[in-house]
């Protein structure tokens, strides 16, 4: 298991005005890893993709509380986990499976798509009625010598 | 979001400005919905020249519009998208469907 440089956790209601500043919240962490602007653009959108899950289904007709990890793991690695006590996936693999969705007409269907193409590792563990918890790691370009320490 | 739209020749030109997530999306199609409907005009462009940043419901606002224009009988193009919304739309096989300039 790769040594874990530093993390946060961070809590918050799902209102999708929330999305914005969870991905910030990230980025913004991320940071002191000297990541490329194109790795910073894919992990801002896989936990954009994560946070609207919980608040579009995991909450779908209330407001709960989302939890999202980021940790910095040796020598150059992200990883982020989001958490809600929403209603859970009944079918994960359905759930995945590229423009499937139970959401309204500004949904896709992309967002597990995504997460997967964009990170190097996915996990989603569910239950329904009692939430779902969405892993996922990326492995960063080392481009400086002193990173976060 | 921002949402800017005007005449350019015979073309509606929607231009939008900010973040575009699942929070801004909502707004976005329902003010392009209405464009599209007070007419039909002949060409549409998507100008995501001002966007930063989109996630996977910037596919259903590129993908609605795309589908609203066609229904009307108009030609669709979304125009200066970066590099980080190109990566989400082309995830969708949208590169395959419309054409982006």
């Amino acid at each position: 298991m790769k040594k874990v440089i530093n993390s946060f956790t961070i809590r918050f209601p799902s209102r999708s005005n929330n999305e914005s500043f969870a991905r910030a919240a990230a980025a913004a962490f991320i940071a002191q890893l000297d990541p490329t602007l194109d790795e910073l653009g894919d992990i801002k959108t896989a936990v954009s993709e994560a946070v609207t899950n919980c608040i579009v289904h995991g909450y779908r007709d209330s407001v709960g509380m989302v939890v999202m990890t980021v940790r910095l793991l040796e020598p150059a690695a992200v990883e982020i986990t989001v958490r809600d006590q929403g209603c859970g996936i009944e079918d994960i693999a359905r759930a995945r499976t590229p423009l499937y969705t139970t959401g309204g007409a500004e949904r896709s269907g992309m967002g597990f798509t995504i997460m997967e193409n964009f990170m190097d590792k996915l996990s989603v563990r569910s239950s329904p009625g009692k939430g779902t918890t969405v892993r996922m790691q990326k492995a960063l370009s080392q481009r400086l010598s002193g990173r976060a320490k | 979001m921002e949402i800017v739209q005007k005449r350019e020749g015979g073309a509606l030109c929607i231009a939008l400005a900010g973040e575009l997530g699942h929070h801004e999306a909502l707004d976005a199609m329902r003010v392009i919905g209405e464009s599209i409907g007070e007419g039909v005009p002949r060409s549409v462009v998507l100008d995501l020249s001002g966007v930063g940043f989109m996630d996977s419901s910037g596919i259903a606002v590129v993908l609605r519009t795309f589908q609203a224009c066609q229904a009307a009988g108009g030609h669709f193009c979304v125009r200066g998208a970066c590099k980080q919304a190109r990566r989400v739309l082309d995830a969708a096989g949208l590169d395959k469907l419309i054409s982006f300039i």
